[in-house]
């Protein structure tokens, strides 16, 4: 049995898990966009991160095999880049069940609805087909949310499909929009299974793995059941009270993020924290304990939903904005980060001529110049500096700090870890970990699992 | 929970005054009485009652109409008549009661004012805010010109400045409004009996020093100031509150008891902080109770000092009657400049033995407001003491975000519980 906590962070974008084990080492991470139903987003985020642990698990299994061993790394690769193939595929198998389910209930004139299935059909077979395109071992699309995924290939389709058939691109659109709030509420944990197989079946087909089918087999299957026994779990984030929680099990998420980044930077002394709907500027003493903080007030202007709105706006996927912003030559100066504003601002400039990615690279700097003034309200930057959240994950954003760290403080290094979105989920986990109180009572185990989603009165596991 | 709302002895005798007086100015015209509206900071109310007149306080009614939820109204009444959203919440909150019958809390009207009387001019709005009613009302308008304590201090020049408006400007208008002579031995008697009530409060907020604290010097606080910072001070009633007041809070010390919240007792005083700025009223009780329900006691505040920095040693001198006026409208809280603000805050966390404070900053208050970050990080520099900021507004409840707030306050206990972890 292994035991962990856990740390999870529910965020008003993403909701994300942590298991660390009592090394305090983080054995998996797991995340989701779910946003309607904060139960639920827990429950996936947790599954997530358990399936990332199995892995974590799988992958010391097969370096540790004198026969496998140096292969371990392409091997695993392959592995993961499948897994999420399979998942990526079952969820568009759901979304075109959805879309067809949809247009069938809205009741369009019979015609109509011939049209609209089969432009879905054309859409939905290309998204399929994209798909494999898109997952490689390596690729970026593994780490994108589903969402953003089916989101910027959907509009492309759809697109194209309307030029050839009659339909209307907004009715798809519009379909698209209801189908994908369904199925992110939908929980694919059943399927676990079936994705391993998956995954595994095209490993065992590449002819560098083939000879060791077997015991790669084995491995999956041993991994695929072991079981983690939960000592403690901390919520934080915006969703933290919703949830069932003890309030000893609750943390701000600003404790959290200042714990998390010294976790993973130890000699951070400034935090920046660009989430969904607040900025946060921390200060942490040499134990990452938080000594001070500055966020933003009532109004979230510049903080990740405003990126989300405006990727609305321009019909592309929020992860776009920032590979597109950084091919701006030219920025142009934007005055307002108010996202009710950006609308207007951004049609407006399109409609002066003014290039895309010019300016995206100006709202960029926008949000950034919001955060130092935070961060200046907070006692300004002291290295080391870490960069933490979702946002922090847009290219276009880092590039814009460092430039203004620059200007205002000097010159000086920006920690990013690539699991910057995991920091509060991680100081989530370090908290339950640390807990003067110990391990939680069984009353609080009993409350926790009913949001785990395992009966209550049962020990803690995360049974997939 | 408890759902029926806590309420100290003294709080039932404060409430019992304040509807008196309102009976009294709903009778005022039928009673022949002349009605002086003026401002908090400053006020000169045993003056105004020595001419037998009766006060009426704007900002208490804004701050008033905040707490019984009808402030929100009454701004957008003012903004629709051309108010931004940007002017201060209490002139719109004035103005939109105004415009909507200028009902007080009795439901009764409130008489018009036969003066405006502007004795603390350190705060512009209030200038601003006046001019605004006199065109409203077409009455005299009076005021004071307060030198601000740019250097910290009160000079004798400052002093004599002061008297002298007071005597040969506010008296003889004072004395034209209500057709009569100033009767210096009743002002005497008034200033005396001010004194008498001040000592008595003195030792209502020095109470906070002990452990557990048996006062709220802030949520607590707010009700404290009612009868001395208004209509009261003078008067035998108001020392009879604060000795009633006194005789509460020594039941409590005694009793090893802590404040009453709406709640019931606060009972675990986990933390003791030291607050600056004015309270947020459209959502009182919700942001109480997010410092009751985690054991966080406000031992000192500055914004219970408005009307008054008694526990620094002013007193109203019976002997030297306008001197002594002057003193007071000079010493406003407000009037003194950011480093004798800063000495003050860091003397209550020092005296109060305070694990944190807190500065609430409002949007709508510059007076306050100004200069307050810079305040918090000398405070954090000079005590070592972590303090917390935070953002609402006086009475514009579009302006309190009750999620930020709370996400800010917790953050902060959980951050001074760290601390004292890791200590």
């Amino acid at each position: 049995m292994d035991y962990c906590y856990i740390g999870i962070d529910l965020g008003s974008t993403t909701t994300k898990a942590v298991f660390l084990d009592e090394q305090e080492r983080v054995l998996g991470r797991g995340i989701t966009n779910s946003r309607s139903n904060y139960e639920l987003a827990c429950q996936v985020a947790r599954e997530e991160a358990e399936i990332n642990a199995r892995f974590g698990l799988l992958r010391k299994k097969l370096e540790a095999s004198p026969r496998i061993g140096a292969l371990a790394e392409p091997l695993m690769a392959v592995l993961s880049c499948n897994y999420a193939l399979a998942q990526h595929l079952e969820q568009l198998k759901a979304l075109r069940a959805e879309c067809h389910g949809l247009a069938a209930a809205h009741g369009f004139e019979a015609g109509e609805t011939g049209r609209i299935n089969q432009a879905l059909g054309r859409i939905f077979d290309a998204l399929d087909q994209q798909a494999q395109a898109d997952f490689f071992p390596g690729s970026a699309a593994a780490s994108d949310f589903f969402r953003d995924l089916a989101t910027s290939h959907y509009l492309k389709q759809a697109e194209q499909v309307t030029r050839e058939l009659p339909v209307s691109f907004d009715r798809l659109v519009g379909l698209f929009d209801a189908a994908i709030i369904r199925v992110e509420n939908h929980s694919f944990a059943g399927l676990y299974r079936q994705y391993l197989e998956f995954a595994t079946g095209r490993a065992s087909a590449d002819e560098r793995f083939a000879p060791f089918a077997a015991e790669i087999g084995a491995a999956v299957t041993d991994t695929a059941e072991r079981r983690f026994n939960v000592l403690n779990t901390v919520g934080t984030g915006y969703g933290r009270l919703t949830l069932p929680f003890a309030r000893e099990q609750i943390r701000s998420e600003i404790l959290c993020h200042g714990l998390g980044a010294h976790y993973m930077f130890p000699q951070t002394r400034t935090v920046l924290d660009i989430g969904g709907q607040d900025t946060k500027a921390i200060q942490v003493d040499e134990h990452g304990i938080v000594t001070g903080f500055q966020m933003n007030d009532r109004c979230a202007a510049g903080c990740g939903r405003y990126l989300g709105y405006i990727a609305d706006e321009m019909n592309i996927g929020v992860h776009e904005l920032g590979p597109l912003a950084l091919q701006s030559t030219k920025p142009v100066k934007i005055n307002s980060t108010c996202t009710v504003f950006a609308g207007a601002e951004l049609r407006e400039l399109m409609s002066l001529g003014q290039k895309r990615e010019d300016i995206l690279a100006g709202l960029h700097r926008a949000i950034i110049l919001r955060a130092m003034s935070l961060l200046a309200r907070s006692g300004g930057v002291q290295p080391e500096f870490t960069f933490t959240g979702g946002v922090a994950r847009n290219q276009a954003v880092t590039r814009a700090l460092e430039d203004l760290v620059f200007e205002n403080y000097g010159r000086m290094k920006i920690n990013i870890s690539a699991d910057s979105i995991f920091t509060g989920a991680v100081g989530g986990a370090l908290f339950a970990k640390r807990d003067p109180k110990g391990v939680m009572a069984d009353l609080e185990i009993k409350k926790l699992n009913t949001c785990g989603g395992a009966p209550a009165g049962q020990p803690a596991p995360c049974a997939a | 929970m408890n759902t029926e709302v806590q309420k100290e002895q003294s709080m039932v005798i404060q409430k019992k005054m304040l509807g008196e007086h309102y009976e009294k100015l709903a009778r005022a015209r039928k009673d022949g009485k002349k009605v002086v509206y003026t401002f908090v900071p400053g006020n000169l109310n045993e003056l105004i009652l020595a001419f037998d007149m009766l006060p009426v306080h704007p900002e208490v009614n804004a701050l008033q109409s905040g707490m019984r939820k009808l402030s929100g109204d009454y701004i957008q009444e003012a903004e629709k008549l051309g108010h931004s959203e940007d002017v201060c919440t209490y002139v719109k909150c004035d103005i939109g009661m105004l415009k909507k019958g200028n009902l007080g809390p009795t439901g009764e009207p409130l008489p018009e004012p036969d003066l405006l009387l502007l004795s603390y001019t350190g705060c512009f709005t209030f200038m601003k805010w006046f001019e605004l009613l006199k065109q409203e009302y077409n009455c005299p308008m009076v005021m004071l010109q307060v030198p601000y304590q740019g250097d910290g201090r009160i000079t004798p020049s400052m002093r004599e400045y002061t008297a002298r408006q007071l005597r040969e400007v506010l008296v003889p208008v004072l004395e034209q409004v209500s057709g009569k002579k100033l009767d210096e031995a009743r002002l005497a008697e008034l200033l005396a009996s001010s004194a008498r009530a001040e000592d008595d409060l003195v030792y209502v907020w020095e109470s906070g020093k002990h452990r557990p604290s048996p006062i709220d010097g802030y949520f607590g606080g707010v009700y404290y100031i009612g009868p001395i910072f208004t209509a009261f001070r003078g008067v035998p009633g108001c020392e009879a509150y604060y000795r009633a007041l006194r005789q509460e809070v020594d039941f409590r010390i005694a009793h090893g008891m802590g404040p009453t919240t709406p709640e019931g007792e606060l009972r675990q005083q986990k933390y003791r902080v030291v607050v600056e700025g004015p309270p947020n009223w459209t959502s009182f009780r919700e942001f109480w109770k997010i410092f009751y329900d985690e054991g966080v006691v406000m031992v000192a505040s500055t914004y219970t000092k408005v009307g008054g920095l008694y526990d620094k040693g002013f007193r109203h001198d019976p002997q030297d009657p306008f001197n002594t006026l002057a003193e007071y409208c000079l010493g406003c809280y407000t009037n003194r400049n950011l480093p004798a603000r800063v000495d003050l805050i860091e003397q209550y966390i020092r005296d109060y033995d305070a694990d944190g404070f807190l500065f609430n900053s409002i949007k709508s208050c510059n007076s306050f407001s100004a200069g307050q970050l810079m305040m918090l990080r000398e405070l954090e520099k000079r005590t070592g003491k972590a303090g917390a900021f935070i953002e609402s507004d006086l009475v514009d409840p579009r302006y309190f975000s009750a999620a930020n707030i709370k996400n800010r306050l917790e953050s902060y206990f959980q951050m001074l519980e760290a601390k004292r972890l890791a200590a």
